[in-house]
Formats: structure tokens, C-alpha cells, sequence
């Protein structure tokens, strides 16, 4: 599978994401935030770090980069697209994800090994992973406090969109524990904590956030 | 000293947090307040101002696309609201202290 990684003026990871796509079997297209173009990918991941300088907020204004019309339009039609950190906070100003994400509610910046614990198996990013399974990967964020109205909360929670939630510790004030939401399709995924940081046993937490990617040869192959 | 040769219209787009919005700095501004021995402070929320400027005159027209403005990019309505103001540039301070 062809898989676009986008770099925006301010992406941090996206050579991790890169690397994560490789050792998860599949093939990265590097892919330019000023470029309206997908390249022919057959999934996109939108990396963490500082799009934009995370001016007016996080994700604001790389919504409008020229190539975000193109990841809306395919994502709409089911393309699968995982936004990490920086990239969940694109997915919710984009509207492809329901609610938000605020700075942390202590304040302080977060970098820590992260468990979580895996809600949802039936995106194409989470397949690997067996329903309940606990996986700890690096979670780095200054604004990862997830909000929704109550409402909208209800609605993810009852229909299952919760792809992930904190365990031990919440690191960012977010709602009900969510570290990471998908759409009602389920071929859009965002999540705070950042799999591409855990793939190998040198570098990371270990190789919990592998499953991310393996899930997607899995799913090109079924 | 700043000549205007036009008229210059200014309009004002208040952003802040919906009220069941946790605002982090705002708190820490509240916080800080006590500190510098500012008492009394029940609360603090903090939001972002813009001030756009148009030249002639702000018609009908305008304010529909300021208020598109504040409601695709300036603000997400998922976690604030906005107001929109036209300020009189004659009164308009140059220099607000």
C-alpha cells in the first residue's frame, strides 16, 4: 500500500512517520502541504509537530493548505487517514473528526510513555490490535486535551468511535480519557500519542505503536 | 504620525472560549493576579481580538464576509464564540496604552 505522508511548514515527524510506514510493509510517499496533489497514495498520515507555528490555533490554518482539500475530499470518499498529535488537531479543524483539542489542563507541556488501551479494532489502523489490548507508546503535547460537547460525547461513546483512552494517568485533561476518536466510517483516526515514536526496540517505549501500521498491509491484503 | 488619504474602516472580531470550554490560560492569569497582589479576581477568561481594516465604507456586504471570516477560520465554532464590532476609526486610538 501506498502510503502519503504530509509535511507542513512546522511537521516535526513526518521522517518517523515515514520510517513507521516502512517497517509497518508499506511503501511512504512523501507529500507537500503546498502540492494539491496525493500523489496516487492509498492512505494518508498527517504527522505531528508544529504546522504553521500553531498560529491562531492548532491546525487551523493547515486545514486550508492546498493539500488538505485533497485529503478532505478523499477521506470523505474512505480513504483511511490517521492524524497523530499535530495531524488529530488538523482532522478537527478539517471537521473530518468531531471535537477539539485545548491546551492541557495543568498547563505544562507532556512528554511521557504513554498506556493506553485499544477501543476500537475495526479501522484500518488498528486491526493489528485485539480489542481491550494495552499498548504503551510516547505521548508528547502541549494541547491534547480533547473536548466535545456533551452531546457529541455521548454520540462517539455510543457509537463506538473511541479508538483509544489513557490508563494510569490522564495526561491532558481530555474528556472520558480519549487519547485518540475515529469518524463514523471509521477510515478517519486521530490520536494524540504518537505510534511512529514506538516501532523499534532502539529508540521509544518499544514497538507498541507498530500495530498502527501493520494494520494497513493487513487490510491491503484482505 | 500616520496620514490616512481614505476613509479606513475597522472591524473587530472578538473571539473567546464557550463558557463550558475549560480555558488553561485564563486560569493561569487568574492565578497569577493574587500574586502580584491584585485581589478579589473571581475569574479570568482569555480570548483573541482581531482587528481587520477595510478600505471605504463596512456595508451589509462586509460584515457578512467578516462574519464568514470568524466563523471558517478565526474561530472554531466547536469550542468558541465570536462577536464582530465595526469600530469608528475617527475615535479609534493610534496608540492605546
Amino acid at each position: 500500500m501506498k502510503v502519503g505522508v504530509v509535511t507542513f511548514p512546522g511537521s516535526l515527524d513526518d521522517t518517523d512517520a515515514q520510517r513507521a510506514v516502512r517497517l509497518g510493509g508499506n511503501e511512504a510517499v512523501a507529500l507537500w502541504h503546498g502540492d494539491a496533489d496525493l500523489k496516487g497514495v492509498d492512505a494518508v498520515v498527517l504527522p505531528g509537530g508544529f504546522s504553521y507555528g500553531d498560529y491562531l490555533r492548532c491546525g487551523a490554518i493547515s486545514r486550508f493548505a492546498p493539500v488538505m482539500t485533497e485529503v478532505v475530499e478523499a477521506a470523505r470518499a474512505g480513504m483511511p487517514v490517521l492524524g497523530i498529535c499535530n495531524g488529530f488537531q488538523i482532522l478537527c479543524e478539517s471537521h473530518l473528526l468531531p471535537g477539539a483539542l485545548i491546551r492541557n489542563d495543568h498547563r505544562k507541556f507532556v512528554c511521557r510513555d504513554q498506556l493506553l488501551r485499544i477501543e476500537n479494532t475495526r479501522t484500518p489502523w488498528t486491526s493489528a490490535y485485539s480489542e481491550g489490548q494495552e499498548i504503551r507508546i510516547v505521548l508528547k503535547n502541549g494541547e491534547g486535551g480533547f473536548v466535545a460537547d456533551a452531546e457529541t460525547l455521548a454520540r462517539i461513546e455510543g457509537e463506538g468511535q473511541v479508538l483509544a483512552r489513557y490508563l494510569e494517568v490522564n495526561p491532558n485533561g481530555s474528556m472520558n480519557d480519549i487519547a485518540g476518536i475515529t469518524n463514523e466510517r471509521g477510515n478517519v483516526v486521530g490520536l494524540m500519542p504518537h505510534p511512529e515514536h514506538s516501532v523499534e526496540e532502539l529508540t521509544g517505549s518499544g514497538t507498541d505503536g507498530l500495530g498502527f501500521f501493520t494494520s494497513l498491509a493487513a487490510a491491503a491484503l484482505g | 504620525m500616520t496620514t490616512r488619504l481614505c476613509d479606513v474602516a475597522r472591524v473587530v472580531v472578538a473571539v473567546m472560549p464557550k463558557p463550558e470550554i475549560l480555558d488553561p490560560q485564563g486560569k493561569a492569569v487568574q492565578g497569577a493576579l493574587p500574586r502580584l497582589g491584585f485581589a478579589g479576581v473571581t475569574d479570568v477568561r482569555q480570548g483573541k481580538r482581531f482587528e481587520i481594516e477595510f478600505d471605504g465604507e463596512v456595508t451589509a456586504a462586509v460584515l457578512a464576509e467578516v462574519d464568514q471570516m470568524a466563523e471558517t477560520l478565526l474561530s472554531n465554532p466547536v469550542i468558541e464564540n465570536y462577536t464582530v464590532t465595526v469600530e469608528d476609526s475617527e475615535s479609534a486610538p493610534e496608540n492605546a496604552q
